[in-house]
């Protein structure tokens, strides 16, 4: 064996444990779900083949529709706001000197805090009076309190908030990375063309940080579509309502599959998730990568 | 002689040995519970040396999927204990095994049962047997009673006089908040068995027919009930749905004033301190005497082998017998399911656990296909008139069919 031989196999054997624990712990359950879509099967009994009748089902099912909007409403308000707030934060905070570390630090505590403990916090925060802070805080400076977690239309936004306030530290980090990553004599060429701060932003901070944006595009409309824990925690009884009002897709598969033992029905809707994230990141990539 | 002592010896060291017996018991996390079930285990260990027990306990909210992911891999629990109402679910999931009729005979049972018990038998078979069952009473709050000028030693009898009390007791800060419910409301934790089981029977319906096979209360006794129901929030503004998330914390917390739920919580609210509380029977109305009653089993499942079987029977007959249920009773306050402990004069007359037992007498059991789908029917029935505004009868009818499409289902498989 030659000595590039011999570092070959040193390193596959270091790659091989990782990737026999993926082919067995995450590949083959994500391709035996693909079989599962097409049979009726409640997790102990015999599989049933039944071809497309569950996403037929599915299809004529109001409440997936309803969990599927549900889904892309988290992926539509989500994406944006959490990446809007995290460049802004991260633009000034980059600039910032005092406190630096500290500050970042406070951003990046909720990235690290148990999503169901952060859930909790949150849902007693919304709780109307007498209880809720939020509320409490309304009713202080005269403004009628509002319904939050039990209203149809404000309970997905409710449940959003703390979601993207703990992705925010992640978000934060790697814009940051970005940001230092742009050239210095970028800078300097443009400050002596006498270009404003406005200019610079426009024509070398952003085009400069296209791959971050890129990277967190995708992995944050991959977080926001699989949201679950917020949901889980926030609503009664981890049922997503009222009246479904903030069930996203994740959840109802999680109902099907562990409460009404339907495998087959949640592994079809898990299909039907895979190939929605699939074809969002596709486009992403390409629309932002050029 | 050498090789004889030591025959023996293996002999005797191999039969001890194949007698030991573990056998896992698994039970959802409620302190109260967690600690009578290690009395009882303490017990039956000390009376069965050869057999232990290993008890575990997870959060009630994957209990379930836990038991089902475990037993279904062939791991998880010998001995398990499980919501009445999700036994279909088990049974239809080969999770459980029937109980042998010679340990545990049928008559017997039904004899020294209360009847509610009988849904447990399927296909002529026993699959699993309470230690307890609850049924529903009305929690007062007597200082808050007190102070809104009532009698703190009077708690309402009638559904009306509830209705009028509540009205008393709910409190409103200066913008016209409520900080604090005459009636707790929660339709997802024990209110929808309240509506179901109790007011359609008081109004002069009956939620389902004989078999359960059909729905029965998209009729006037069903609007009457469901509009009594929704009109302590929308007319009356007497409550604030999961007021402090739950009903049973704001009771806790002296923020509500009445409060209806099960046996379960009794030890809760005693353990709180200078909640001053008081335990009746549920209001009646035109008369009628209504009660629900639910009850969680311990079963054993299919994952059992014959030697653990033996033993795993032996500690469910143990969990379940008299006084098992007398220290049920007395550690956690839930009802002995035994009539024979039950009817114990001390029992019956207890102030607290009283005016259960009496409402055991005529509780009803409701047999859910689906107990979690079913109970959403009527969440989102009660969702459907307080938060978009529509008809009392428009959304009784989508319930009402929503809940026949489960049963549908159920009766399917």
């Amino acid at each position: 064996m030659t000595v590039s031989q011999k570092r070959a196999m040193c390193a596959w054997s270091f790659i091989g444990i990782p990737l026999i624990y993926f082919i067995l712990i995450r590949f083959y359950p994500s391709l035996d779900a693909f079989s599962i879509a097409f049979t009726d099967w409640d997790i102990v009994g015999e599989k049933k083949y039944i071809g497309f009748d569950n996403f037929k089902v599915l299809w004529n099912d109001p409440i997936f529709w309803i969990v599927l909007s549900n889904t892309f409403e988290y992926l539509l308000l989500g994406v944006p706001i959490s990446l809007l707030l995290s460049f802004v934060i991260a633009y000034f905070l980059d600039q910032v000197r005092f406190g630096h570390g500290f500050l970042r630090a406070c951003y990046f505590i909720p990235f690290l805090t148990t999503a169901v403990a952060m859930a909790w916090v949150w849902r007693w925060f919304y709780q109307p009076v007498p209880v809720g802070v939020i509320n409490l805080a309304l009713g202080k400076v005269g403004i009628l309190q509002l319904d939050f977690l039990r209203s149809t239309t404000e309970a997905l936004p409710a449940v959003l908030a703390p979601a993207i306030w703990a992705g925010l530290g992640f978000q934060i980090v790697i814009f940051i990375a970005g940001l230092r990553a742009v050239p210095v004599t970028y800078y300097e060429a443009a400050k002596i063309d006498g270009a404003t701060s406005w200019r610079i932003l426009r024509d070398i901070t952003l085009p400069q940080l296209r791959p971050t944006i890129v990277f967190l595009v995708v992995i944050s409309s991959i977080g926001f579509l699989r949201i679950f824990d917020q949901v889980y925690n926030m609503t009664q009884e981890g049922e997503g309502g009222p009246l479904n009002a903030t069930r996203p897709l994740v959840l109802n598969i999680y109902k099907l599959a562990f409460e009404n033992f339907d495998m087959g029905m949640a592994a079809a809707q898990t299909v039907v998730l895979f190939v929605l994230l699939l074809i969002i990141t596709i486009i992403q990539l390409r629309m932002l990568r050029k | 002689m050498l090789k004889s002592i030591i025959t023996i010896i293996t002999t005797v060291v191999l039969t001890c040995s194949s007698w030991a017996v573990e056998i896992d018991y698994w039970q959802y996390s409620y302190k109260s519970r967690i600690d009578a079930m290690d009395r009882l285990i303490q017990a039956f260990e000390a009376m069965y040396p050869d057999i232990t027990v290993k008890h575990s306990n997870f959060p009630y909210a994957q209990f379930r999927t836990k038991v089902a992911a475990a037993v279904s891999a062939g791991e998880g629990p010998d001995v398990v204990q499980l919501y009445y109402g999700w036994l279909k679910d088990y049974r239809r999931a080969k999770i459980l095994k029937p109980l042998s009729p010679k340990l545990f005979p049928i008559n017997e049972i039904e004899a020294e049962y209360f009847p509610l018990v009988r849904l447990m038998k399927q296909d002529g078979d026993y699959y699993a047997l309470p230690t307890a069952v609850r049924s529903l009473a009305l929690f007062w709050n007597k200082s808050l009673f007190e102070d809104a000028g009532l009698d703190p030693e009077v708690p309402p009898k009638t559904l009306d006089q509830l209705l009028e009390m509540a009205k008393k007791l709910v409190k409103r800060d200066k913008a016209g908040n409520i900080i604090q419910v005459g009636l707790t409301m929660g339709p997802i934790n024990q209110d929808h068995n309240w509506w179901r089981e109790v007011l359609v029977r008081q109004f002069g319906g009956t939620p389902y027919d004989k078999n359960t096979s059909k729905v029965n209360y998209f009729n006037d006794a069903g609007i009457k009930a469901f509009e009594y129901y929704v009109s302590l929030l929308t007319k009356h503004k007497v409550s604030v749905v999961d007021f402090m998330d739950k009903g049973e914390i704001a009771f806790k917390a002296g923020r509500a004033a009445m409060h209806i739920d099960g046996s379960f919580v009794l030890s809760t609210f005693d353990r709180t301190r200078r909640l001053d509380y008081g335990v009746t029977e549920l209001p009646v109305h035109n008369g009628i005497k209504a009660n629900f009653s639910s009850y969680w089993v311990n079963g054993i499942t299919t994952k059992v082998n014959k030697k653990k079987q033996i033993a795993a029977e032996k500690f469910l007959k143990f969990i379940t017998s008299e006084p098992a249920q007398q220290l049920w009773l007395d550690e956690v306050g839930e009802l002995p399911s035994r009539r024979a402990v039950a009817l114990r004069e001390k029992n019956l007359k207890h102030p607290k656990y009283g005016p259960f037992i009496r409402g055991l007498e005529y509780a009803v059991t409701t047999d859910f296909k689906s107990e979690i789908a079913q109970r959403k029917t009527f969440v989102d029935m009660f969702d459907r008139v307080v938060l978009t505004n529509m008809g009392v009868i428009e959304s009784l009818r989508i319930g009402a069919m929503e809940d026949q499409n489960i049963i549908n289902e159920g009766l399917k498989r």
